[in-house]
């Protein structure tokens, strides 16, 4: 191995007296990828970012040397010399690092003249040049636009382009693919390889993604709150893990948990057919001002659900999929026939009210959909307000009380449970609370929007499992919408994969995954595995 | 299953009794930590709840007065001069030299408020021109028409105080109500309300009250109304707001899908969410109303003559500038009361800061 470009000793973090990276030792070879793995809260992030005092209100200590010198003794005024010039950063969400105000070619400029003595037309020439690098197509009529013109994989190809602009030695990735979809996540990383090898930098990729790890990083360091936990080659961490949350980390990929015996031919829970949705849009100019576009979410969407059975819908963002559960759950107009046990959705809540007992839902992100404002007994309760009033106060308080307990929720981990506030719970525990919601009125049918998306992988793993032992408890039908293959191959009976509104392959989950027919469905697995 | 939830220390030690602090119970904490802004709130609340007593604090007439062996109470009752052996069917004045030597002497004895004046006493018996400065006898002063300043203050305050209170009520109310109707409906609804806003909006309130002022008898009622009328629209941008985001929470979704109906959702889900503007605004809508009531008194647009109020004082002071304690004692009552409102409004707003809700 080379010499080290960054030597981290004994690095620690703490905001207002509270320390939250406890000694951190860590090293990068020039040339080397690094990956510093760990869930949210581990602290990965601002270890990263405190190397180059950019987190706030932090009092860093220890040492990082970085070509000779002690990054964290640096003036503010030094390390501005540092920063964009020798270590570059690109982040999570490409939209909201860009300013949405200037062009990308502005943008790149911007940073080339600000640490190179280039004229406007010398930078304007290296910027086209840097999109060329990064891949973007037509990159003399690219640089012109503005980063909301671009698609979520050419901003960030954008970013990645700023961040090497003044060929910095090291990279400072934080979680660069997460916010994309999965088909374009390999993308970018090969792109990011492909630079890293091309202009001979180190790179530190922050990631939670071991996917992410094993095809990219050289070395890997895994973190856990706030501690290193365990560190070596990728190869042999993987191989012979040491520790047991790295353990746990690499096993927490979920697991086929699916009873296979329940039969798909059964008097089906929900049915559709030729079912489309549609969405007024806006028409820009003139015309606009009289009437509206149409945009059509779903289109000629046909399935059928059997009790006891998962279908998962998969697809990336604004494929369609979320509209169809909101479509699914009777909370968008559509046309096209969609029945559940017989009934179809009408255009009056009163009807509706004996349909809603038979479908509810789970939404993606557990901090938005429990009411902040309520406490568990209301939220967990309020189904049985609506659908049997009568009840009396003991029998619904019992009835909640099982609910939570069906869900793994209990007084005897939460004293004074009923009582408590969304807002003391953790994310997986505030989605099981969710699920109880959904589950006091005994549907049949839950929708499951993206599930455990928003969860840690080993929170995830334990959400899935809790809904595949409800699924056999109860006899649920489950309609799984994820962006996730893992996911649907772990729960799913029977995938329908979504693009553009179309289904484009349908099945029973084995036969999809393992033999895709159509060319999206092979990009899709491709990706995931 | 039991692995995954992260079981509390405390599990295996003696039970604990936990108290669970709902959002809008942190906030009152948070506030209560504001040191200025938490005393505010207990100095105005006192000076209210004094102004609401302020007959037994400021008035001509004695609390009780044992007289010949009887026992009065003129506070309650009015009794003829004759009562008390003067020569008069008239109430008695108990300012009247001879009235209050007859009931503090032989036995006989009175209790008087602390000031010894009411709203609309006129001391006939007064030794000083009016305006007269400061002095024993009435402690800031008299106005130009030699009334009791500080008894004047008292009551104005406790008119202000208890017009802003009820405005800001009236408007809360209207504005939520408004607000909550054209963010959880949006489309049309919102459209059509928004247009009658802006059409609303753009009359000229202040001709509409000289206007009004003009037809009607002047009246604390009519003031209100006319106020009412038109205090609704900013509160209701708000609440709008605050709608239109949280409508499309996950949690709106989730009680929608279980078939809960609209006005349950907007007023069980959504308007707890959203009245972090409204809780905000109080003060500063508070004191804009006494400020508003205080402006058209000065105008002489507001409560009917004879009211006591801070805006008819500040023009009195403005009338008689050379009496400097009319315009001083006014001016101070008023910048305190707006003050602590402020002050109470700022501390508000920082325990609702949602940036600041989780520490």
């Amino acid at each position: 191995m080379t010499t080290s470009l960054l030597d981290v000793k004994d690095l620690r973090v703490s905001f207002g007296g509270k320390e939250v990276v406890h000694g951190v030792d860590f090293h990068i070879g020039a040339g080397e990828k690094l990956a510093l793995v760990g869930e949210s809260g581990s602290g990965k992030t601002v270890t990263a970012l405190s190397l180059l005092r950019l987190v706030h209100n932090a009092t860093v200590t220890g040492s990082a040397q970085f070509d000779g010198r002690d990054l964290l003794r640096l003036s503010e005024r030094e390390l501005l010399g540092v920063r964009g010039r020798e270590i570059a950063m690109i982040f999570q969400e490409p939209m909201t690092a860009l300013n949405p105000l200037y062009t990308i070619g502005n943008q790149i400029a911007e940073v080339l003249q600000l640490k190179q003595p280039l004229s406007g037309q010398q930078a304007h020439q290296a910027s086209i040049q840097l999109l060329a690098d990064t891949g973007i197509p037509d990159p003399e009529r690219r640089i012109n636009a503005f980063p909301h013109q671009l698609s979520g994989g050419q901003r960030q190809r954008a970013m990645i382009a700023m961040a090497l602009a003044c060929r910095p030695k090291l990279l400072l990735a934080d979680e660069p693919t997460t916010a994309l979809d999965v088909t374009l996540r390999g993308q970018i990383l090969d792109l990011l390889g492909d630079l890293q090898r091309r202009y001979g930098m180190s790179v530190l990729l922050i990631t939670h993604d071991l996917n992410l790890v094993r095809k990219f990083a050289d070395r890997v360091a895994v973190m856990e709150d706030g501690w290193l936990v365990e560190r070596g080659d990728v190869g042999s961490v993987f191989a012979a893990p040491q520790h047991a949350y790295t353990r746990k980390l690499i096993e927490s990929r979920p697991e086929r948990e699916v009873d296979e015996s329940v039969p798909p031919a059964a008097q089906p829970v929900m049915r559709a057919n030729d079912l489309r949705v549609k969405y007024a849009i806006p028409i820009p100019g003139v015309r606009g001002w009289f009437s509206k576009g149409e945009f059509v979410a779903v289109k000629r969407a046909g399935f059928s659900i059997a009790p006891g059975r998962t279908l998962g819908v998969v697809g990336e963002s604004g494929s369609g999929k979320s509209t169809l559960a909101l479509a699914a759950l009777g909370l968008l107009p559509h046309g096209g026939e969609l029945d559940v046990m017989g009934r179809r959705w009408g255009p009056d809540a009163a009807s509706n009210r004996a349909i809603r007992r038979l479908v509810q839902v789970v939404f993606q992100d557990p901090f938005s959909s429990l009411s902040p404002r309520m406490t568990i007994e209301e939220i967990a309760g309020e189904g049985l307000l609506v659908h049997e009033p009568g009840l009396p106060l003991p029998q619904r308080r019992e009835r909640v009380i099982q609910a939570l307990a069906d869900v793994g929720l209990g007084e005897r981990q939460f004293p004074g449970l009923l009582q408590r506030y969304p807002h003391e719970f953790s994310g997986g525990q505030r989605q099981r609370l969710a699920i109880a919601r959904a589950l006091i009125v005994q549907p049949q049918l839950l929708v499951l929007d993206e599930p455990t998306s928003a969860l840690d992988v080993t929170i995830q793993k334990q959400v899935l499992k809790l809904l595949s032992q409800l699924q056999k408890d109860k006899g649920l039908s489950y309609l799984l919408i994820t962006h996730d293959v893992d996911v649907i191959r772990a729960m799913a009976h029977d995938v329908m994969v979504m693009k553009d509104g179309d289904i484009v392959e349908s099945g029973s989950v084995l036969q999809v995954l393992d033999a895709p027919r159509d060319e999206y469905t092979r990009t899709l697995v491709a990706a995931a595995s | 299953m039991s692995s995954s939830i992260d079981s509390p220390a405390a599990a295996t030690g003696p039970v604990k009794k936990f108290v669970h602090t709902s959002p809008g119970r942190r906030a009152w904490q948070r506030f209560r930590r504001n040191r200025l802004g938490f005393y505010s709130l207990v100095i105005f609340t006192t000076m209210v709840v004094l102004s609401l007593f302020a007959e037994v604090l400021s008035n001509d007439k004695p609390l009780i007065v044992r007289y010949e062996g009887q026992w009065y109470f003129p506070i309650a009752r009015d009794y003829p001069e004759t009562v008390f052996g003067g020569d008069f069917h008239t109430p008695a004045d108990y300012l009247d030299p001879f009235v209050r030597e007859r009931i503090t002497t032989g036995g006989n004895w009175a209790i008087f408020p602390l000031n010894h004046y009411g709203p609309r006493t006129l001391n006939y018996f007064a030794s000083q021109p009016n305006p007269s400065a400061p002095s024993r006898e009435n402690l800031f002063g008299t106005d130009d028409r030699g009334r009791d300043l500080l008894a004047q203050l008292i009551y104005g305050f406790r008119v202000s105080a208890l017009f802003g209170l009820a405005l800001t009520v009236i408007g809360v109310a209207v504005g939520v109500l408004t607000g909550a109707v054209q963010g959880y409906f949006g489309g049309k609804t919102d459209l059509a309300f928004q247009r009658f806003i802006e059409i609303w909006g753009s009359m000229p309130e202040l001709y509409l009250l000289i206007i009004f002022s003009a037809v009607f008898a002047p009246s604390v009622a009519l003031l209100l109304i006319l106020l009412s009328l038109f205090g609704w629209m900013g509160l209701s941008d708000y609440v709008r707001a605050e709608f239109l985001r949280n409508r499309q929470m996950d949690y709106v979704r989730a009680a929608r899908a279980l078939g809960v109906g609209n006005s349950r959702i907007m007023w069980r889900h959504i308007l707890p969410n959203s009245m972090t503007p409204v809780v905000t605004f109080l003060p500063f809508r508070m004191s804009a109303a006494i400020l508003a009531l205080t402006s058209l008194d000065f105008l002489g647009l507001g409560v009917p003559p004879g009211t006591p109020s801070l805006g008819e004082l500040l023009s009195q002071g403005k009338a008689n500038i050379d009496a400097w304690w009319i315009s001083i004692s006014t001016f101070s009552v008023l910048v305190l009361t707006l003050l602590l409102l402020t002050f109470m409004g700022d501390a508000l707003r920082d325990a609702l800061d949602p940036r600041k809700a989780e520490t």
